[in-house]
């Protein structure tokens, strides 16, 4: 089916985001459904994942709305192409192993990316939930509950296997070094940013940062984990330019639709 | 979806039993009222959806009912059965159409949880959530075990088979149970 092309606006762009970083996240969590380590953390994570695309597509039907053409959330979920998602780049990276002899894909990245991306969403949820924009300020208001809780028990796990075993200390700080760079990109501020901050729309990326940055630390700290030095690569998927990994996320969430046009349950 | 305004539906429950109204619409809120006290939340189906809280208000406009709903998690699936649930119960006492709503503002919270539904929960064998304000750690480690009412209990996972519930063990009656997480 014909992909649909937006007039891009700040405030679009803006909400899309958060949309689309939520969607993309819970793409990435739920991949782990049936392949948990344990039954219980197989369950916490799909359980997470589920929150993440309720706040995702309350984002997207908001994102219908300020688009204003008449699409919905389901039209922007499926039929946007790769550079039409604006995800931060972290949460597209691959989760899990698709094989045993495959590279990449440990627990300790979805254990510390979730850790470090609930802690940016809580963050950001606060925020919002302030927003000029009634609809984006309930949605956050609802949502910042959920991150809470997101980063409560990511940071369990955190401390858990980075104060754990040999073993387990030496794969987080494997998961930490791959996962820090991208972390650059939650702070970027740019045009989208500034016009959202100065229209009440909600916060800046870079206001995020110092809060992010202490609760981070404070929970690296009690996991024994150092913090990695800063690197100056800065990741570009909230502008539309993604790695490698979105477009194999895209092609499994959108085959359907794409196959069977408006194919329904 | 949409966001109406913020409305406090229990100041607007109010305001209406003190109003003066015309007998017969007095007669078919109460009704409506009391249809939706028997339409179940369908993952804890002890509870209705009066019980848990999640509806914000019930109004009629030319015999058409409009009932206002809160959902409980952003994604809980429960949300769009409930609608029709509500719509099918609705039919089924014969108070004819029914629009369905949401309000998300303000956001749900375990709070709203009745005493009745509470009760209920402990019955059923899930520890009813403490109080969700003021709360820094979300859950306080020692919760009651519903069945043998010990403190002796552990988390095995702040994740139960749905988003709300955690899942404990009672240490003392050797029970597993799951804890409704204060919101």
């Amino acid at each position: 089916m014909t992909s649909i092309r937006l007039q891009m606006t700040a405030p679009l762009h803006y909400v899309l985001r958060i949309a689309d970083t939520c969607l993309i996240h819970a793409q990435r969590l739920a991949e782990w459904c049936g392949h948990g380590p344990v039954i219980e953390e197989d369950i916490a994570l799909t359980n997470m994942a589920l929150d993440l695309l309720g706040q995702a597509r309350a984002l997207l039907t908001r994102a219908a709305l300020i688009e204003g053409e008449g699409l919905d959330e389901d039209r922007l979920a499926f039929l946007r192409d790769e550079d039409q998602f604006f995800n931060l780049t972290l949460v597209e990276q691959p989760l899990r192993k698709p094989s045993a002899h495959a590279a990449g894909g440990d627990f300790a990245d979805t254990v510390l990316r979730n850790f470090l991306l609930a802690t940016w969403l809580k963050a950001l949820w606060q925020r919002l939930a302030t927003s000029s924009d009634a609809e984006l300020a309930a949605i956050a208001g609802k949502a910042v509950k959920e991150a809470r809780y997101h980063q409560q028990h990511a940071a369990d796990w955190v401390v858990r296997l980075g104060d754990g075993t040999p073993e387990s200390a030496q794969r987080m700080r494997a998961a930490l070094a791959r996962a820090w760079p991208y972390t650059n990109e939650m702070f970027v501020r740019d045009s989208v940013d500034a016009e959202a901050e100065a229209a009440g729309l909600g916060p800046a990326r870079d206001a995020l940062h110092d809060v992010w940055r202490a609760e981070v630390a404070e929970v690296l700290a009690a996991a024994t984990l150092a913090l990695p030095a800063e690197t100056p690569f800065i990741a570009t998927g909230t502008i539309g330019r993604h790695s490698e990994h979105l477009g194999f996320v895209l092609a499994e969430m959108q085959v359907l639709q794409r196959t069977h046009p408006g194919g329904r349950w | 979806m949409r966001v109406d305004a913020v409305v406090d539906a229990r100041a607007d429950a109010r305001a209406d039993a003190c109003a003066p109204k015309h007998e017969g619409r007095r007669v078919s809120i109460d009704q409506a009222w009391a249809v939706l006290d028997t339409v179940p939340d369908p993952e804890v189906p002890v509870l209705s959806v009066r019980d848990l809280g999640i509806v914000r208000e019930v109004a009629e406009h030319d015999g058409r009912f409009e009932v206002v709903l809160t959902p409980t998690y952003s994604g809980c699936p429960a949300t769009e059965v409930i609608a029709q649930s509500v719509k099918d119960a609705f039919s089924a006492a014969a108070l004819g159409p029914v629009t369905v709503s949401y309000r998300l503002a303000p956001a749900w919270t375990t709070d709203w949880i009745s005493d009745n539904g509470r009760r209920k929960l402990r019955e059923y064998g899930i520890a009813p959530p403490g109080a969700a304000a003021g709360t820094v750690r979300f859950h306080p480690r020692r919760i009651a075990c519903p069945r043998c009412d010990s403190r002796e209990t552990e988390q095995l996972s702040a994740f139960g088979a749905t988003a709300c519930k955690a899942l404990y063990r009672c240490v003392a009656c050797r029970e597993p149970f799951e804890y409704f997480k204060p919101l």
